[in-house]
């Protein structure tokens, strides 16, 4: 792997990677309706898009599901991390080890379906949830992110010296105190890790919210979706590109922040 | 360190009937079917310091973590001063430990860490910083108070462990190989400090440690694990001279032993057979029956080498010096005798300019009767 | 000593624990019983419903599918259950196509990502610092960018008149567009494109491991780089392919949007199917007994395998 091969390789796998990006930034600002023709620079697109009352509409819904989904599935993410390294046994321990693991390869489409059948269930016979819409895409998102929190929180726990507990303990801290005053300051950057995916998976998720979501609760990428279906249109470009420049700039800030602390910390 | 008029105030081990102010009765710890620490009994005085020594992995930590509540024994008891801790969870025990990680809480300044314990207890928040800065003059660190741990020297983060594990005033001071993580002269210095810290607060300390010198120089009574077993528990005089096995001998720094059998038993003296040695003579000691094996003990410093034959004593031997090490305040020798025996033994050297005894020489080795031990297992 | 009894002393701790010990709950059980609950009602019921249904039949009626109990003539309460939507997935051609192609485009778009990725993966453990640091964030960053728009992107590149076909006509390659979209090719780029930081991730955190002196010493005994890679550093690194591989291969197989936008109406994948069988025939029990027969086939076998791997690194 010396020579020519390696750098082409990799530079291939690089171009791979942002070409398609690129060009749908490159065309957001085309005045073309015509996506893939140039027809001269314009940023018309972008005024559209924030005409765009559906899109807006479901963009804040979007926003609402990801921070409360994140926000919960962080807590019981962590419970259940917290609870398989450090309770060494209890009853039904096997099974929640299963139920914290199985959602990370459970794809999609079940999870989605099954969940939309037991709301619905519920709703027959206990009258809760009434209809779908916004509290069900939460609770559908918090379990699904809950897995997803739980692994990063899991292994942190299990890095984490286990002295430091015990030696809140033993300065005079009850168990609660403990995971209050040491744990969870320890971890805490896991669990920003873990809180930062669980909502960008929540934003991202197409499957699991279309099954559960009633009307009048689109999410983004279900509004997204039903207009890409039929074809390119080149406000989706700029929303793609606001998108991309966002990241970007939490990225950077973040890069930023993090560089920042090392310096201080050292 | 002043002279105490009567010897057994300060070591009440001595005297017949003084009550313990930590007693462990039987105490057995297994994990599954292993066994950490199997029937371990042990008594401790008040301020006394004492060292648990053994090799890895023989459950001196395990031990220490019963004092402290983070193990449960599987059976036996544990009182402290006079209260049973079965039942009584870490936080509500009268004991501080300083862990072998020093587990100082990274997101907290070393103000912080040290307050930590008394803010527990209810103290105001003011009180608390006051005691917290006052124990941190005590180790010499109220410079660093607002540093995180990460900011921190290896040995000023053994002292922050000190000073947070002491500034409760524990009636028990637990430390898990406290000087482990130092280098070997950071380490000798820590060693006074914590001496004159524990007698400055008349804390009694338990110190778990693998290093025999540490334990000779801290303790005033040493335990000798082995296995999860106490095989000797005594001042470190004790141990050294008077070990009560080969394991205890040998652990405690070196030792050449024969193995032999007791041939004959007078009145003022006994005669033993080994394989290394020939016949040894040496003073009678109780207990012993015509026939039974013993092994003899030898510490090498009781060897005297000399150029002539001896007169003093009936045990000499003749050898040739195989091996030296010069080491500065004495030399080591390896010496062979005639029937192949190898002995270790070693000389003070007092004087600076006198003609060393070195490589190839004939030599006669002695010992007094006296300088031998006998040991039964 | 007071010392330990801060617990009982504080004010809100006291309250609360005083409130449990009165219900008879220990703190433990209170902090076991909210992910178990949780997960229990969430994530482990749903099956038993999906289950269920998918033994009924389906209706023109809210809900779309017959109950599962009934009061027979007689009063008695009757069970009413039938194999006929699983009778119907192993007689139709379609759903066991559907199966089988799934396996396909996953597995082949896994080779293809691990191709691409392993080099990647090599060179950015090997770079030096800086560059190090920048590459691999360059990896990661399409990730936190939407999954959906980045599919999309794909359809600008690779339609008809799209920046591909363009270019290459331009250039004088190609005189008539050639046809990539709604093809199961796309599908191979969309999943490859889509998956290949997950590829690379794990290859990266185990060859970055690999010491480099172990290289130093194949060399030394010898070996020339050829050889070193496939006797050396290929093995070595055979558990981050393994990691990387079930991390493409995993969410390919029940994959959805990416057959929706660039496959053609030939591309069979199961979750397709699933999803189809519920948004357009609204036929709720055949969509349920399609993800059972799912899980069994595909998902049970995964979480076999990955329990295996687990084990293993433990042990
Ligand atoms: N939680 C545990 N589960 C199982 N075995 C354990 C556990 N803790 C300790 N042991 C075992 O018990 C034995 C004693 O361990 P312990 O930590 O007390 O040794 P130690 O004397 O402190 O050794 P070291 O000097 O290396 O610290 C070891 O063999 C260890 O493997
Ligand atoms: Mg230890």
């Amino acid at each position: 792997m010396r020579g020519w091969f390696l750098p082409l390789a990799v530079a291939f796998g690089f171009i791979f990677l942002y070409a398609p990006i690129v060009s749908l930034v490159v065309f957001s600002f085309n005045e073309s309706r015509l996506v893939t023709v140039w027809g001269g620079f314009s940023t018309r697109w972008y005024g559209e898009l924030l005409r765009d009352r559906q899109i807006l509409g479901s963009a804040w819904i979007s926003l609402q599901v990801a921070f409360a989904s994140a926000t919960l599935a962080t807590v019981i993410g962590t419970l259940g991390a917290f609870v398989l390294t450090r309770f060494s046994s209890f009853t039904g321990r096997l099974l929640l080890t299963g139920m914290i693991t199985a959602p990370l390869v459970m794809p999609e489409v079940i999870t989605g379906l099954s969940l939309l059948l037991l709301f619905v269930s519920m709703e027959l016979t206990l009258g809760w949830p009434a209809g779908r819409g916004l509290t069900t895409i939460i609770i559908a998102h918090t379990t699904f992110c809950a897995a997803f929190v739980a692994v990063i929180a899991q292994s942190r726990l299990r890095s984490m010296d286990e002295s430091l507990e015990e030696a809140a303990r033993d300065l005079g801290a009850g168990p609660v105190r403990v995971f209050f005053d040491v744990t969870l300051p320890v971890i805490a950057p896991a669990l920003v890790a873990g809180w930062l995916l669980a909502f960008t998976l929540s934003l991202d998720d197409l499957v699991i919210a279309s099954f559960v979501s009633g009307p009048g609760a689109s999410t983004l990428p279900m509004v997204i979706f039903s207009k890409v279906r039929l074809g390119v249109s080149p406000d989706i470009n700029a929303l793609a590109t606001i998108i991309i420049g966002f990241v970007l700039v939490a990225v950077l800030i973040a890069g930023w922040l993090m560089r920042r602390a090392l310096r201080k910390g050292g | 360190m002043s002279q105490p008029a009567i010897a057994a105030d300060t070591k009440p081990w001595r005297r017949e009937g003084a009550t313990p102010f930590i007693s462990v009765r039987g105490v057995t710890k297994q994990f599954g079917d292993f066994t950490a620490v199997a029937d371990v009994d042990l008594e401790i005085y008040k301020s006394e310091l004492f060292c648990l020594l053994g090799e890895s992995g023989c459950g001196k930590s395990t031990l220490l973590r019963m004092l402290a509540g983070f193990e449960q024994a599987t059976s036996g008891t544990i009182t402290i001063d006079g209260e049973d801790m079965a039942r009584v969870p870490p936080d509500r025990r009268p004991t501080n430990m300083m862990f072998q990680s020093y587990a100082l809480f990274p997101h907290m300044t070393v103000e912080k860490n040290v307050a930590y314990g008394l803010l527990r207890e209810g103290l105001k928040k003011s009180v608390a910083y006051e005691r917290a800065a006052e124990m941190l003059r005590m180790v010499k660190l109220e410079k660093l108070a607002r540093r995180r741990p990460d900011q921190l020297s290896g040995g000023q983060r053994q002292r922050v462990a000190l000073a947070r594990a002491l500034v409760k005033r524990p009636k028990l001071l637990l430390l898990d190989e406290p000087l482990g993580a130092l280098d070997k002269k950071l380490r000798e210095e820590t060693q006074f400090e914590l001496i004159k810290i524990q007698e400055t607060l008349g804390v009694t300390f338990i110190v778990v440690t693998h290093d025999q010198d540490e334990a000779m120089t801290l303790a005033t009574r040493i335990g000798v694990m082995k296995d999860g077993k106490i095989e000797q528990i005594g001042e470190p005089r004790e141990i050294y001279e008077t070990p009560n096995s080969r394991f205890v001998a040998d652990f405690i720094g070196s030792v050449n032993l024969f193995e032999g059998k007791v041939d004959a038993v007078a009145p003022d003296m006994m005669r033993i057979e080994t394989y290394e040695l020939g016949p040894v003579l040496l003073p009678p000691q109780a207990g012993l029956t015509l026939g039974q094996q013993v092994w003899g003990a030898v510490r090498p410093e009781r060897f005297a080498i000399s150029r002539s034959k001896p007169e003093n004593t009936p045990n000499t031997w003749q050898g040739v010096v195989e091996e030296m090490g010069y080491i500065g305040h004495m030399s080591q020798y390896r010496i062979r005798l005639s029937n192949g025996v190898l002995i270790r033994a070693s000389q003070s050297n007092r004087l600076r300019d006198e003609d060393p005894i070195s490589w190839d020489e004939k030599v006669w080795i002695s010992v007094q009767p006296s300088a031998f031990r006998v040991l039964t297992r | 000593m007071s010392a330990g009894n801060a617990l009982t002393r504080s004010a809100p701790w006291r309250g609360t624990a005083w409130l449990m010990g009165k219900l008879g709950i220990s703190g433990r059980t209170l902090v076991i019983a909210v992910p178990m609950l949780w997960l229990g009602v969430f994530f482990l019921a749903p099956f038993f419903v999906l289950g269920r249904i998918s033994l009924a039949e389906a209706l023109i009626a809210r809900p779309p599918y017959t109950p599962l109990f009934e009061r027979g003539p007689d009063g008695s309460l009757q069970i009413i259950a039938s194999l006929e939507n699983y009778r119907f997935l192993m007689t139709d051609a379609l759903y066991r196509n559907a199966y089988l192609s799934s396996i396909r485009v996953a597995l082949v778009s896994t080779i293809f990502a691990l191709l691409i990725g392993y080099p990647i993966a090599y060179y950015i453990a090997r770079a030096p610092e800086p560059k190090r640091s920048i590459l691999l964030l360059m990896v990661i960053l399409p990730f936190w960018t939407s999954f959906l728009l980045r599919v999309y992107a794909w359809m600008g590149f690779l339609r008809s008149n799209g920046v591909i076909n363009n270019t290459l006509i331009s250039l004088g390659i190609i005189d008539a567009p050639l046809r990539m979209m709604q093809t199961d090719f796309a599908v191979y780029i969309g999943i490859v494109y889509t998956y290949l930081p997950f590829m690379i991730l794990p290859l990266y955190a185990n060859l970055t491991k690999l010491d480099s002196a172990l290289l130093e010493a194949a060399s030394d005994l010898g070996a020339s780089p050829f050889v070193t890679f496939f006797t050396v550093t290929l093995p070595l690194s055979l558990p981050g392919i393994v990691a990387g591989s079930m991390l493409v291969f995993i969410p390919a197989i029940g994959e959805y949007v990416i057959p929706a936008l660039l496959g053609g109406p030939d591309t069979l994948m199961i979750g397709r199917v699933l999803w189809d069988e519920f948004f357009s025939s609204r036929d709720w029990p055949v969509a349920s007994a399609v993800a059972i027969v799912m899980l069994v086939l595909v998902v049970a076998p995964i979480m076999w395998l990955q329990s295996i791997q687990n084990r293993r690194e433990e042990g």
